[in-house]
């Protein structure tokens, strides 16, 4: 029993995979920092933008196809956005009537509907990708070096380290409810929702305190192996010129994505 | 794990009886006692020695005691009384000495193994320890060769086997050289094969070994000597072979012959 649902790194061998982490990082920083400051409406700049995500997928050999289907899950959260459409002034194209309301459809609205799923959507893409190339250890790395407090790594890396296992630990509450969840064969409705909801509740209880005492046990080894509160590492991490060279390289192009936005 | 690539030199704890302590008993324990907070008296008047090269099988209910013990010999829970490893009392100041020479493995690797990949966690100790970055590769290497595992470095815990990740949670304290291993439950939650390989793994290690189990097979297999522990406290001592006859006491203490 095992969810890998988390794991996200596609092993590829690719110029991307090899990039400094830390180039990764601070690219994909920067590109989500540039969607959010190019205009509404600049339909040019976006679609530029998801060329440049494109061709990054491309040379990481991902294929447009595995990045769609990913992305795809960060939608619903971007319908919180709806509301521009409705909340700007400008030309009207239309209403809608919902009960004793009338919401009054702007053009300005739509374009800024529209370019706040686009930004969000590439944004995701390129987060996507960022996992998709960088493993973990690595990604955790390239945080520290880019002064990231050391703690706050700390948390994200046993947070992942242990996301595993208590995953594995819900999924095993759940099936315990499930084997008995038993009902009569003549009774037909399903046990209520109040009962799953108290269920649940005691579920969510039981995660909390085996994490609890997990993390006692795990503190206990790790003051077994010597630990006195500096967390170190091996890991050689440089910055090559061809990773000097791809991050400018990057970033020229974000410019000019800016600049050509702006004519 | 965040980053230092450095590592810090500390200063180890000077012991100027460390070169003439090899006479001296691995492990003198005398009389431990210990209460949990809620006042639950977990061990009572604990008294054992284990010598150089000894294989110690350290058996008895659940709940008898033996977890806690084996906390203690590395100093993460104190009680009255003391131990001694080679002659150097587990006491504050010397424990990060003790943590290097005394290798535990917890029962739940997961629990061990905190680190993303196989290749940090097996360097956590030496590097928590302070070694120059050549020697912690070398012991590395070493590790993950002595429990068979060459080749596992860059593999990321969570996807290995339980009895992988056994073998790794031993390399783990390996990597520390330690003069004693110390291990709960080992052969736990393992399949045959897994657990035959543990034992046979165990039984090529040439180092000091106390070990808790209710694996009675192994123990048979594995133990020349065996401790009883019920109730807080150390019931019986001796030869595996003449215990292991002793239906009596074996039953009298929630034991079954193997």
């Amino acid at each position: 029993m095992h969810i890998d649902l988390f794991d996200r790194y596609q092993t590829r061998g690719s110029p991307i995979h090899d990039l400094e982490p830390r180039v990764k990082v601070v690219v994909t920083v920067l590109f989500i920092l540039s969607n959010v400051l190019l205009p509404d409406g600049a339909w040019l700049a976006f679609g530029l933008s998801f060329t440049f995500v494109l061709l990054i997928s491309l040379l990481a050999k991902l294929g447009p196809k595995y990045l769609l289907k990913r992305s795809l899950i960060a939608l619903p959260f971007v319908l919180v956005a709806i509301s521009a459409i409705f909340t700007q002034s400008g030309e009207s194209i239309g209403s809608l009537k919902i009960g004793s309301w009338i919401l009054t459809i702007s053009q300005n609205g739509l374009i800024r509907f529209a370019s706040i799923v686009l930004r969000s959507w590439l944004s995701v893409q390129m987060a996507i990708l960022l996992t998709a190339t960088t493993q973990f250890p690595d990604l955790a790395h390239a945080f520290r070096h880019l002064r990231v407090p050391s703690v706050l790594v700390a948390i994200i890396s046993f947070m992942y380290r242990y996301l595993f296992i208590l995953s594995d630990e819900a999924l095993r509450l759940v099936q315990a409810r499930e084997a008995r969840s038993a009902r009569k064969p003549e009774s037909k409705n399903s046990p209520s929702t109040w009962w799953k909801a108290k269920v649940t509740g005691n579920m969510v209880g039981q995660l909390f305190l085996r994490s609890y005492e997990r993390s006692d046990r795990v503190y206990s080894a790790m003051l077994a192996r010597g630990y006195d509160g500096n967390l170190l590492t091996l890991n050689p991490h440089a910055m090559h010129p061809k990773d000097w060279v791809m991050g400018a390289l990057a970033v020229a192009l974000l410019i000019t994505l800016q600049v050509i936005a702006r004519i | 794990m965040p980053i230092i690539h450095q590592p810090i030199t500390k200063t180890k704890v000077p012991h100027p009886e460390r070169i003439t302590e090899d006479h001296r008993p691995v492990l003198l324990v005398d009389s431990l006692s210990f209460k949990y907070p809620d006042g639950h008296e977990a061990l009572s008047k604990v008294s054992l020695q284990v010598n150089r090269g000894e294989k110690v099988a350290l058996v008895g209910p659940n709940g008898a005691g033996k977890s806690t013990l084996l906390l203690h010999l590395i100093g993460i829970l104190t009680g009255e009384g003391s131990v001694m490893i080679s002659g150097l009392e587990a006491v504050k100041p010397n424990l990060s000495y003790i943590r290097s020479k005394v290798g535990l493995v917890f029962q739940d690797p997961d629990d061990q193994l905190f680190s993303p990949t196989v290749f940090e966690d097996v360097a956590f100790g030496p590097l928590h320890m302070g070694l120059p970055v050549e020697e912690i590769h070398q012991r590395v290497r070493r590790a993950l060769e002595q429990v068979g595992m060459s080749g596992y470095g860059e593999r990321l815990s969570h996807h290995l086997s339980a009895g992988e990740k056994k073998r790794i949670a031993i390399a783990t304290v390996l990597s520390m050289d330690p003069e004693m291993l110390v291990l709960d439950e080992p052969s736990a939650g393992l399949d045959p094969r897994a657990r035959r390989n543990l034992i046979n793994l165990l039984q090529d290690l040439p180092i000091t070994m106390l070990v808790s189990s209710h694996d009675m097979l192994m123990v048979r297999d594995l133990f020349p000597r065996m401790v009883i522990m019920d109730e807080g406290c150390i019931v019986a001592d001796g030869s595996t072979e003449n215990l292991l006859k002793n239906t009596p006491l074996l039953t009298a203490h929630g034991l079954e012959l193997p």
